[in-house]
């Protein structure tokens, strides 16, 4: 494979196929652990590496997988990775784990480590499994220290704990923003992010629904025609 | 290999038994790698508890482990009790006895008189810690207490600290619990330990008198017996009252704090 796929591969990621912003997956996550700097960078680290270790392995395996088991084989291989990136962070980073307590354990339900297991490590080999999972790591790690940054500003006037702004009750100049704290701040800004994102790149948007709603339309008459001679009760209840 | 083989029933169980072994590696060697460190982790942890407990650390201070370590072996000293006769054991170390590893012991625990708290099986030794007031020095400003009790979803551990006079609450925190996180969680709020501060656990007589209420209590001076409880975690504040009567009763350390009153009140006079 060419040298410039490798970095498109890690590039795109980055924006064009940011997996929260464009795909908006690992939006839990997202919202959870992003009140502070710290934390979300070790979020971040955690992540990637993980999906790094997952990406490559199921990469290498990808040619003697049973297709009927394979999401559960990809599964069993991303949860413990996941369980003993755990294990590493209580025994050397124990406050900072148990800031982010359940959240670790979470990143085994994080779509981008699924998605990119079963939309790329299956089918390509291990060195593109690697790029394309450092690629996902770094976009999603842009995104989350971005509303890290804001948030941890806005919210507490500090970055990476140290004090930037002077607060009110320490006689500063700076009234904290209370919703910065709460997780829906984060949704708020990621949702503004994408809708930034999408105004500067329109590719990115999704094709408008008219035809499919049209087509369901047609679909849902014909099955009420249908259903109304068969089955009337289940409508009447419903309505 | 073909296609027809890799999906094939036993192939399949096959493949999935090896994942298994494989991925189970990795596991139990982390698992127990790194348990003495984890557990190292936990203990210091539990340490700047009480350090913040007996008001040595600010409550959104962090404290690397070398001076948790200094801060708590210059002030406090951690000794055993017999819970029964509430008399020192000074032939124990405090520092290697496990209580909570003690309680599940049944040669070192008996069954529990029915409780409120819910709590099941008594050590026969507790550890206390005593905060000195200056370092070397052998004038005790309070004394911390190990309490357990269960809440809505889980057993809450925390310590409660109370001053010479083994009356006033000098501080409470919670250091393990499942809670529900924003209601009964909320144990662990600082601004609602600090509500603690000051509050008589005992009155004049020596009778127990703490417990939390529904709703706001006064101030800790015109309302002592009363604390407030969380707002949403009704059954939360009442696993605490039961947690606070249970240990501080004579079933918990009432015949150690007799001991500790009495000894501190000849000392006075």
């Amino acid at each position: 494979m060419a040298r410039s796929t490798y970095s498109s591969m890690m590039l795109d990621p980055l924006i064009d196929e940011n997996p929260i912003a464009r795909q908006v997956l690992g939006i839990c996550s997202a919202l959870a652990v992003t009140t502070q700097l710290q934390p979300s960078l070790v979020m971040c680290l955690a992540v990637t590496g993980v999906l790094i270790a997952s990406n490559v392995s199921i990469s290498l395996i990808r040619n003697w997988v049973p297709s009927s088991i394979r999401i559960i084989v990809q599964l069993t291989i991303i949860s413990s990775l996941v369980i003993v990136c755990d294990q590493l962070l209580k025994a050397y980073a124990f406050t900072v784990s148990k800031q982010l307590s359940v959240f670790i354990g979470l990143i085994i339900t994080n779509c981008i480590l699924m998605g990119r297991a079963e939309a790329f490590a299956m089918q390509n080999g291990p060195k593109a499994s690697f790029f394309d999972a450092i690629g996902n790591g770094a976009g999603y790690s842009l995104v989350l220290l971005l509303v890290a940054v804001i948030r941890e500003l806005l919210g507490a006037g500090r970055l990476f704990g140290v004090r930037i702004l002077p607060l009110v009750t320490d006689g500063g100049w700076y009234v904290p923003n209370g919703l910065m704290v709460l997780s829906p701040a984060a949704f708020f800004l990621i949702g503004g992010m994408i809708w930034a994102l999408r105004t500067w790149k329109p590719a990115q948007r999704e094709r408008e629904l008219t035809v499919h709603i049209e087509s369901l339309e047609h679909d849902l008459e014909l099955a009420s025609a249908r259903g109304a001679s068969a089955a009337p009760a289940p409508r009447q209840r419903a309505a | 290999m073909s296609a027809l083989q890799r999906d094939s029933v036993g192939y399949t169980v096959g493949f999935a038994a090896l994942v298994c072994l494989v991925c189970a590696i990795p596991i139990a060697g982390a698992a127990v790698w790194l348990r003495p460190a984890q557990e190292e982790n936990q203990r210091v942890d539990r340490l700047s508890k009480v350090l913040g407990v007996a008001g040595l650390v600010a409550p959104d201070e962090e404290l690397a482990r070398p001076e948790v370590l200094r801060r708590f072996s210059s002030r406090i000293k951690a000794r055993v009790v017999d819970l029964k006769s509430g008399a020192y054991v000074d032939s124990m170390d405090a520092s290697s006895y496990d209580q909570r590893q003690a309680s599940r012991d049944p040669a070192r625990s008996t069954a529990a008189p029915a409780n409120d708290a819910r709590v099941f099986r008594l050590p026969r030794f507790a550890v206390v810690y005593e905060l000195r007031a200056s370092e070397g020095s052998e004038e005790i400003k309070s004394v911390i207490l190990p309490i357990q009790g269960y809440g809505l979803w889980s057993t809450m551990y925390g310590y409660i600290a109370l001053n010479a006079d083994a009356r006033t609450i000098a501080g409470i925190t919670f250091y393990e619990h499942g809670e529900t996180p924003g209601l009964g969680g909320e144990i662990e709020n600082p601004r609602w330990q600090e509500r603690w501060k000051g509050r008589k656990a005992f009155d004049d007589t020596g009778a127990l008198r703490i417990r939390v209420i529904k709703g706001a209590a006064g101030t800790a001076e015109s309302d002592p017996y009363r604390m407030d409880g969380l707002s949403g975690a009704t059954i939360t504040s009442r696993g605490v009252s039961s947690t606070l009567s249970f240990w501080l009763g004579v079933n918990g350390f009432g015949p150690f704090l007799d001991r500790f009153r009495l000894s501190h009140s000849t000392k006075a006079s």
